[in-house]
């Protein structure tokens, strides 16, 4: 079974990141794995995408013309890339920074206020993060050891205090409910 | 008894260039210093682009033939891939060093990369006959220059050892000519102490030769030198421009 | 690990320690790399003041003997085109990193394969060739990395990896279990005399024709030898192929998806994906011509491999192009309609 992820927003918000704590959870579990980002001249703030790839297979083209997942963070990210989701895919919208409603209904939709659930945390950039813990427990894929040790891969000893914090806002989107 | 031999770090092969021209004297320099400080052995020369690109024939050493203007970056890969036990030196002219390798001569010299280059400023491209360089005087009649060097059209001269003491970085920069048996001897001191500096890991060690090339100024080899007092001099100024290990340094003697 | 940070350990791991680079964009993982590495293993990393000084600090490194290499994306390998014919004049080993951009000019930052006819053709003046690989993968930006330190030094010329910002920003799993092949003795570096033998001389300046003609000869010599010897290609589902898609680096990954899907539709489609662009693996398309009817050149430029294409199979069926470029990339649905098209199903 092969799985394509697209993550879109602005740069700055995490993206790349929540790629790559997937990324990394695939390779944990035996999966072909590719992550690709989109580079642009901007550091923070330009528009930023990263695709992720989960297979049993070798992975083929690691650019993803019609992801299964889209986890949209801003609305451009939405616009441009709704009509692009296969059929019977899923969207996760983060509700505080996009207010329309999807519009397609062959794919299944999850709004979570990720944005506004990660500020009551007091950690408001990573709504990124609550976005992936409801990514996961949609799929039923929430293995609390891969995450941590995915998210141990990700983060740098160096900011090793901040491994709690993504850990914490995971459990917010898996546990959070319309 | 023998008074006057070939240095041993010179081969026994007669040099390509012009009768009067004194890449010859500046070769025995070099070659003599080479063989005081008994590192021939470990010794690596970079030849330039220009009169002297066939040095790598006359100098018994290693040598390496650089693209113009890059013998600085070469020697900076050579004396990095062995820097504690390899001896590198890059001779090049003034069109070489102070125009088409301005870039790398001025960085080698910011990094202060423990290397030894001899300039040879003789104000002309030689090999190609006689264009105006970088080094050409205000007023000097080159094949480029035909009605003398015209500042408000092409600019002045650029003065290198001026220039690079005002880097951090260099150890050593010194200017010398070699149109007198005074100047010669003030050359060999200049040269060997820039190979010795490199010896003991001081850094960057630059000597700028004032030379003459009389078959391209148009001249007898005993007129270029009287130019080369008259003209040439008077407009480089011989001395040592820094030499940090002497507290030599721009600026710093103002303040003392 | 990012296809960029593979090169930079595969490096290591073939035991370089000397990298010259200047910044640019999508390459500037490797240098990171290499800064960050280098001066734990007592190597060197330098950024030099210009791509034209870093290459020429390769070729000062090179003509010691040492693994050396640099790294630079389109516009910066242009300018180490000198210092590229200068190694290949003086018969001097060591690795280019191209991970191309979108060009002509300062063109884009994005993927692209227009370089091709630069790398495989030599770039610089002179008559020459480097060894220029391909990869498609993570894994293969290691193994390729390791393989063109060996070539380099086995035939004593430069060679090239040819990426594309792709393969160099995105990640895969790789690993590095490889065995690395010693390096040959090399008599002819300049590593000091020790007053033991008569100087070594490192130069491509040679004032009398006939002296230059026979080193030309000689080194042509040496690339037929490559040409015979050298050549790699992955032929996927080529046995009973009709449609042929070439393509290589990330147009290859692309491709792939599409012959696959044309396969399931009953499209005999298969790929040839060069590995080495020099030497172009001409025996894949020789072979292939027994059952191919048309070949289907994929490329992020305007058609360059193509020709090597038309040349290999001596355009004895017909070759069309299926391209983006700029930094685009095209997608499988688009090779996937070339492959219908070709297939004559295009209207069904």
């Amino acid at each position: 079974m092969t799985r394509e992820y697209l993550f879109a927003g602005f740069g700055g918000q995490g993206l790349l990141f929540s790629g790559k704590v997937l990324a990394y959870k695939g390779l944990i579990e035996d999966k072909q794995v590719s992550w690709l980002p989109s580079y642009g001249p901007e550091m923070r703030g330009g528009t930023a995408n990263c695709s992720v790839i989960l297979s049993d297979e070798p992975v083929g083209a690691p650019i993803i013309a019609h992801p299964d997942v889209l986890v949209a963070m801003n609305l451009p990210s939405l616009d441009k890339y709704e009509s692009e989701v296969k059929s019977g895919g899923v969207i996760f919208v983060d509700s505080t920074l996009i207010e329309r409603k999807v519009e397609r209904e062959d794919v299944s939709v999850y709004y979570v206020p990720a944005t506004r659930l990660a500020g009551e945390n007091g950690t408001p950039t990573l709504a990124n993060m609550i976005l992936m813990g409801k990514l996961l427990q949609v799929f039923d894929e929430y293995d609390e050891e891969h995450v941590n040790t995915a998210l141990g891969k990700c983060i740098s000893a160096r900011h090793a205090d901040l491994l709690g914090m993504n850990l914490k806002c995971m459990e917010i989107g898996r546990d959070y409910q319309e | 008894m023998v008074v006057f031999d070939r240095p041993h770090a010179l081969i026994d092969v007669p040099f390509h260039y012009c009768p009067g021209c004194t890449h010859g004297i500046v070769h025995r320099l070099v070659a003599e210093a080479i063989d005081e400080l008994e590192i021939e052995g470990r010794t690596v020369g970079i030849a330039p682009v220009g009169c002297s690109v066939m040095a790598y024939d006359y100098f018994n050493c290693d040598m390496i033939e650089a693209a113009h203007g890059r013998a600085p970056a070469v020697a900076t890969g050579v004396k990095r891939s062995d820097p504690d036990n390899l001896i590198v030196f890059t001779y090049q002219g003034d069109g070489d060093l102070a125009s088409i390798g301005t870039a790398e001569t001025v960085h080698a010299a910011a990094r202060n990369e423990n290397i030894t280059i001899i300039f040879i400023n003789n104000a002309i491209y030689g090999m190609t006959g006689g264009q105006m360089a970088p080094t050409s005087l205000p007023g000097q009649v080159t094949q480029t220059s035909p009605y003398g060097r015209d500042v408000n059209a092409c600019g002045y001269p650029v003065k290198i050892c001026e220039m690079l003491s005002e880097l951090e970085g260099p150890e050593y920069l010194e200017r010398v000519a070699v149109n007198s048996v005074r100047n010669v001897r003030a050359a060999k001191k200049a040269i060997k102490k820039a190979f010795q500096n490199q010896v003991e890991g001081k850094g960057f060690s630059l000597v700028e030769v004032i030379s003459s090339c009389p078959t391209n100024w148009g001249m007898t080899p005993s007129q270029a030198l009287k130019w080369v007092d008259e003209k040439m001099i008077p407009y480089y100024p011989l001395g040592v421009y820094k030499d940090r290990s002497a507290g030599i340094i721009p600026g710093a003697k103002e303040e003392a | 690990m990012k296809g960029n940070e593979a090169i930079a350990e595969a490096a290591i791991q073939a035991g370089c320690r000397h990298y010259f680079g200047y910044p640019i964009t999508p390459q500037t993982e490797i240098a990171a790399y290499m800064a960050k590495r280098m001066p734990k293993i007592g190597g060197t990393f330098l950024q030099a003041e210009s791509e034209i000084a870093a290459i020429n600090m390769v070729y000062g490194v090179s003509s010691t003997g040492k693994r050396v290499m640099t790294s630079s994306s389109s516009p910066g390998i242009s300018l180490k085109g000198e210092g590229i014919s200068y190694l290949a004049g003086c018969d001097l080993p060591a690795l280019i990193v191209n991970c191309q951009r979108g060009g002509p000019g300062l063109g884009g930052i994005q993927p692209s394969q227009s370089d091709y006819f630069q790398a495989t053709r030599g770039g610089g003046h002179g008559d020459y060739h480097m060894i220029v690989l391909a990869p498609d993968s993570v894994q293969e930006m290691a193994e390729l990395t390791i393989r063109g330190f060996e070539l380099a030094d086995e035939y004593r010329m430069p060679s090239m990896i040819l990426a594309d910002g792709t393969i160099g920003q995105m990640m895969e799993p790789v690993s590095f279990d490889f065995e690395i092949k010693e390096m040959p003795e090399k008599p002819w570096t300049t590593t000091g005399t020790k007053m033991q033998r008569p100087h070594n001389i490192v130069n491509s300046l040679y004032l009398k024709p006939e002296v230059l003609e026979q080193k030309n000869f000689e080194r042509y010599e040496k690339y037929a030898v490559i040409c015979e010897k050298e050549q790699r290609a992955e032929e996927y589902l080529m046995d009973d192929a009709e449609i042929v898609v070439t393509a290589f680096g990330i147009a290859a990954r692309v491709a792939k998806n599409a012959v696959n899907a044309a396969r399931a539709e009953g499209i005999k489609a298969g790929m040839i994906r060069p590995v080495t662009v020099w030497p172009f693996p001409e025996k894949a398309f020789k072979k292939a011509l027994g059952t191919a009817k048309q070949f289907i050149s994929v490329e992020l430029s305007m058609g360059q491999m193509i020709e090597d294409v038309k040349l290999a199979t001596e355009c004895r069926v017909p070759v069309s192009l299926c391209c983006r470029v700029g930094g685009m990339i095209p997608s499988p649905d688009q090779v996937y309609a070339a492959i219908r098209e070709a297939a004559g199903k295009a209207g069904e």
